[in-house]
């Protein structure tokens, strides 16, 4: 099979889906042009992560990372939530096929981009975070990524 | 869980006639057609009976088939037949289209390392290739045109037959990668102008691993395969009998039915286009006459294909997509970007292709199916909230 059964799992049945209205920080990251785009919305108190939502428009495996990432922040302490890793969201769905690696980065990415968006909107620096220029193959950040550009076909 | 399978541009089920003949074939017709001994010579016979009724199918001659490992030799050796001819009059100049098989596409860009000029015409946003931009594209040093019957993804079928005299009009060899419309559609080369043809059994209820190149005569075949003298030293290598006479009795029973089945076909694939069709932000993809009659494909704003196709399957649902995640490269579907679909749009397709096994109880089932995924996935999806929100621009009306 080319998903792990915990991949599978958090894709049919993924947890915290949905969007915000009081938003401490909102973290929109990908492209539509790639085929993943994940929107994360975290509500931070005391600098605690008490609930966190997610929309995503990509593959079962975007899905699926998205979930576990943020299972994975809620509850935390900000600065710990910064620490997550795509490696960490990997191993934690039992791996990731080579070619959907990005995925997992691309959760990482989000939860980044919305703690920077609190922090931005908190008057708090953010220049210990590094950012998502949107473009997926062009992504320079030192992640555990690989993108297959083999082409395929079933026919 | 009950299965629809409606992935048969992916492959066929073999039709019980197509297996029955295969395993009769391995158990009680197992010797090579080279031997000289009595059951060689009956495995001649049978190869022999395979290559005729195939011929009369397809209005060529016997021997101007070659029997091959299946769509992509064919296509391989066509092409290199077309090129190696052309090369030895000084012509390097190929005329194809840009949604044509990888198998017809990776050995155009091999040749256009060695020097070949190619040119890809448009093919629309119908799926259609144009014939006075075919006949404005021949040069005097055209070698060949390729261009396939019916497109694998969208279904559409390519005015061939005019193609066919466009190039006889104007010195040209004319081959076609007929995958998708051999045994589904009625090809005849002679009608048809083709002076070369791939087909493959796996996509008629054939056998997996077996197809045929036809080549007219008076056309030298190039070789990919050295060897022995099997296929008149064209085609090396013990035939794979069994898989050759099962391919004849799918090709025959398909043919024989063609008519029965294309009728119910059609329906099917009317139904389905009609209900899914009325998902908002949606579009078929494709020409909507001609089209296979099996073919069904669409593409929907604000969701992705690959999960798409795994909530389908959870559903029992067996279907497939052009998007890049069930490519496993970064791009959507080579044939979805040529008919002009924006990326993002072409990441969200689905092609949904029929058997007559299939029922019209399954296609409301399906239409149902997928209309309930896509408003899921669209209920998660961020590109979709935009787009509702109206702070992006719908790309399918």
């Amino acid at each position: 099979m080319l998903y792990s059964e915990k991949v599978m799992d958090h894709f049919l049945n993924p947890r915290n889906v949905g969007t915000m209205d009081d938003a401490s920080g909102v973290g929109e990251v990908g492209n539509a042009k790639c085929g993943d785009i994940m929107k994360i919305y975290l509500k931070i108190d005391n600098d605690v992560i008490t609930d966190v939502k997610f929309n995503t428009f990509g593959c079962g495996s975007a899905i699926a990372s998205s979930s576990m990432a943020t299972e994975m922040i809620k509850g935390k302490p900000v600065e710990e939530a910064l620490k997550l890793t795509n490696k960490a969201v990997t191993e934690a769905l039992d791996g990731l096929p080579p070619q959907k690696i990005h995925c997992s980065v691309l959760a990482e990415e989000a939860v980044q981009a919305a703690i920077a968006d609190y922090r931005k909107r908190n008057g708090l620096p953010v220049d210990d975070i590094p950012s998502c220029n949107g473009c997926c193959s062009g992504c320079s950040h030192e992640h555990d990524h690989m993108h297959g550009h083999d082409e395929g076909e079933d026919e | 869980m009950n299965r629809i399978y409606v992935d048969n541009a992916a492959t066929t089920k073999p039709s019980r006639r197509a297996t029955e003949v295969l395993l009769d074939v391995m158990e009680n017709n197992y010797a090579n057609p080279s031997s000289l001994h009595t059951p060689g010579q009956l495995a001649a016979v049978a190869l022999a009976d395979s290559r005729r009724k195939m011929a009369e199918i397809l209005g060529c001659e016997p021997r101007e088939i070659i029997f091959t490992s299946g769509g992509s030799e064919a296509d391989n050796q066509a092409i290199l037949t077309g090129a190696t001819l052309g090369l030895r009059k000084g012509k390097k100049h190929i005329v194809s289209t840009k949604f044509e098989h990888h198998a017809v596409l990776h050995t155009l860009q091999k040749l256009e390392k060695q020097g070949f000029e190619v040119t890809y015409l448009d093919v629309h946003s119908n799926g259609m290739v144009r014939l006075d931009e075919l006949e404005a594209s021949l040069r005097e040093d055209t070698a060949l045109v390729t261009i396939m019957y019916a497109n694998n993804e969208i279904g559409s079928i390519q005015p061939v037959r005019q193609i066919g005299e466009i190039c006889r009009k104007h010195g040209v060899l004319f081959h076609t990668d007929a995958v998708q419309a051999v045994g589904h559609l009625p090809v005849n080369v002679q009608e048809d102008n083709i002076d070369m043809l791939s087909l493959s059994a796996h996509k008629f209820h054939g056998p997996k691993g077996v197809g045929a190149l036809y080549i007219r005569k008076g056309i030298a075949p190039a070789t990919l395969i050295e060897g022995g003298a099997q296929e008149r030293g064209k085609r090396a290598g013990t035939e794979n009998l069994p898989a050759i006479a099962s391919m004849a009795a799918a090709l025959e029973e398909a043919v024989e039915k063609m008519d029965e089945y294309n009728a119910k076909l059609t329906a099917m694939r009317d139904r389905l286009i009609e209900g899914i069709s009325k998902i908002p932000h949606s579009t078929l993809t494709g020409d909507a006459v001609e089209r296979l009659p099996g073919c069904a494909s669409f593409c929907f704003e604000g969701i992705e294909g690959e999960a798409l196709l795994l909530l389908l399957d959870q559903k029992g649902i067996c279907a497939s997509s052009g998007s890049a995640c069930t490519s496993g490269s970064l791009d959507p579907s080579h044939v979805l970007l040529a008919i002009g679909l924006p990326h993002e749009v072409a990441h969200g397709s689905l092609r949904l292709s029929l058997s007559h096994e299939n029922t019209m109880e399954e296609m409301d089932t399906v239409v149902q199916a997928v209309t309930d995924v896509v408003a899921y996935l669209r209920s998660i999806s961020p590109v979709w909230a935009d787009l509702q929100k109206g702070t992006k621009e719908y790309v399918i009306q």
